[in-house]
């Protein structure tokens, strides 16, 4: 069943350029990676960053000066990016685990506050302009990324990419020691586990896949500018991946694509856009906590086990549901 | 003139000055978070949103009602408190039961939506507020010239900082606060109205930041965007102090604006940043902030 739902999403992901706008399935498949990252930290190790634009946002400033100025070759340029981001990530992730719960998300905030000034007064950042017109080159050399539809399955292969890496990760044994940490971490201490270094780990891990969702989406807008590297940018990656369920693989994914639609869609409108991504955020919160996906699979799960009941009391009559007997004990 | 470590006085304590200003303000934004807090174990996000409310509804009140500064200084709090209070009795009292993170995000929401608002009204762009009459004009002290607004602003904070330490730390109602914080439900079973308490506490720290707010209006660039960026500050500075005390918020909040205005003038470009680095600097010393206990 889930490997037939993953071809079929496979093959209209592969398909979708052709019907759909690429360069706007492109920039939501960049932000499915960068709200796939801040889940793996959500969803899987309960910790709230509300920083993480500051390393989708600086890994877009790296990526973007290696391919403009340093005529770095796409792919490598991207993972240079992502190498910058988890060495913040390290740096950021040591300071802020020292923390728990509400103070930990006030850290990462402060922190990614101060990427935010650093972008805006450095001069290689390009302060209030960004760093404009920044090429997309080809491909080892080879494969010429300038056309969209060609860009767009080299997202999508890194999208997959990540999502391969998030998926490996979260069902490891490294994986499963982080879910202990989420539920219980006093425990998950007790028994041993470093639980810090885990932490950090995942920080790090988390924070260079959402650079490489930054880098990528360096290349496809062609610029790099304060927009992703502010606190607000934080908000909506948190906002995308409640909306598509926290610790679903998928859910993120889903969350990105919805919010970054409603963006397009709201462009026209102003600031309404802030004002809906504010009710969306209250009624989830208050009323569906478990997003989309989130959903989804809960009612598929009570679906299959309502059936199963079902199947089970038309086969056999169980003990449950037999008058009971009259018959004397032993 | 002399000068002092390759300064002119002049500009030192002129810096010093606003950097006690923003310190007034940090102070007074952080204490209202820790009382929040303390009760309620949310961060309260809106605070940014709350304070610009604060400045808004005084020039709201000025512009369409024409009431001046001093009713604002008594409106603004009130109003903005009560609908702080409606937003505790419809919205963040659901999420109590759950983890706490969801009551950030509930918060930060509305913030966003508050904001929306205002910069769909307002634009980005700022609005005008004077200083009132009798605060205008200031004093020669020699060494340096003082503003009244300025001088205003500081002795207002002191005072209502060191009257909210008054009010937590040493009458009935405070002791009564401080067991609800430490353990709410024996509280509870005692027969105190605990629901009524965290609403009415919650209240008390909106207004706190309305307030701030209303002084904020004369002498900030008045504009949907006021609190936002402020508010990131502040929840530095609280980290910095650690929540655990009263007095220890005041302390931080002012010391950390003294700081930054001196950085000011040493070295302007880290003037945005100090603060942060300060943060950091903490955490590795002191994981649980100046004045904080571990819980």
């Amino acid at each position: 069943m889930n490997k037939i739902a993953f071809a079929a999403a496979l093959l209209l992901a592969v398909l979708a350029p052709y019907a759909v706008y690429p360069v706007f399935l492109m920039s939501a498949l960049c932000f499915a990676i960068f709200a796939c990252a801040f889940n793996l930290l959500i969803g899987y190790v309960g910790l709230l960053s509300f920083g993480h634009a500051a390393y989708f946002g600086f890994a877009s400033y790296v990526t973007a000066v290696a391919v403009k100025r340093w005529g770095f070759e796409p792919l490598l340029g991207i993972l240079l990016g992502a190498g910058a981001a988890g060495l913040l990530g390290l740096v950021f992730g040591a300071l802020a685990i020292r923390r728990q719960g509400i103070y930990f998300a006030m850290i990462t905030l402060a922190l990614s506050q101060m990427v935010f000034f650093y972008a805006l007064q450095a001069k290689w950042t390009g302060g209030e302009d960004g760093i404009q017109a920044v090429p997309r080159r080809a491909l080892f050399g080879l494969f010429d990324l300038t056309g969209e539809t060609a860009m767009y399955y080299f997202v999508l292969a890194i999208f997959l990419l990540a999502l391969a890496l998030i998926y490996r990760t979260i069902h490891s044994p490294f994986g499963q020691v982080l879910k202990a940490i989420r539920e219980n971490e006093a425990r998950a201490i007790s028994l041993g586990y470093e639980v810090d270094r885990y932490k950090l780990l995942a920080f790090v891990l988390s924070a260079a896949i959402a650079g490489l969702g930054g880098g990528t989406k360096a290349l496809v807008t062609h610029i790099a500018s304060l927009t992703d590297v502010q606190w607000q940018m934080s908000g909506e990656v948190v906002l995308m991946t409640l909306v598509g369920g926290m610790g679903t693989v998928l859910g993120p994914a889903v969350g990105a694509f919805v919010i970054v639609m409603m963006q397009n869609y709201l462009a026209t409108t102003g600031e309404w856009v802030l004002v809906i991504q504010g009710v969306i955020f209250v009624v989830t919160v208050l009323a569906f906590r478990r997003g989309i996906v989130g959903e989804a699979i809960a009612r598929w799960h009570l679906y299959r086990s309502r059936r199963a009941l079902r199947a089970a009391r038309a086969a056999a009559p169980g003990p449950a549901d037999a008058p009971p007997s009259a018959a004397p004990p032993g | 003139m002399f000068e002092l470590l390759g300064v002119p006085p002049q500009a030192l304590f002129g810096q010093l000055l606003l950097g006690l200003i923003n310190g007034a303000f940090y102070a007074m934004l952080s204490l209202g978070l820790a009382v929040i807090f303390g009760l309620l174990n949310v961060i309260n996000f809106i605070h940014g949103a709350q304070y610009m409310l604060g400045a808004f509804a005084a020039w709201g009140l000025a512009n369409y009602l024409g009431l001046g500064y001093w009713w604002a200084l008594l409106i603004a709090p009130i109003a903005v408190g009560l609908s702080g209070m409606a937003i505790e009795r419809l919205l963040l009292r659901r999420l109590y039961s759950v983890d706490h993170l969801y009551g950030l995000l509930l918060t930060f929401g509305i913030a966003t939506i508050i904001e929306g608002v205002f910069r769909q009204r307002f634009g980005s762009s700022g609005q005008a507020f004077s200083i009132p009459a009798e605060l205008a004009g200031g004093h020669n002290l020699g060494f340096m010239f003082l503003p009244n607004y300025r001088a205003w602003v500081v002795g207002v904070s002191l005072t209502v900082c060191l009257a909210t330490w008054f009010l937590i730390e040493r009458t009935r109602l405070g002791s009564t606060l401080r067991a609800a914080t430490e353990n709410a439900r024996l509280v509870q079973a005692f027969g105190i109205n605990v629901p009524r308490m965290i609403l009415l506490t919650y209240g008390f720290g909106v207004a706190l930041a309305a307030l701030a707010g209303v002084m904020a209006a004369p002498i900030y660039q008045l504009s949907p965007l006021m609190g936002t960026n402020l508010i990131v500050v502040v929840f530095a500075v609280v980290v910095i102090g650690g929540m655990g005390s009263i007095l220890g918020s005041v302390v931080t909040g002012f010391g950390l604006g003294v700081i930054e205005g001196f950085t000011k003038v040493f070295y302007p470009e880290a003037s945005n940043t100090v603060i942060f680095v300060i943060m950091a600097i903490v955490l590795l010393i002191k994981p649980a902030g100046l004045f904080g206990q571990t819980r």
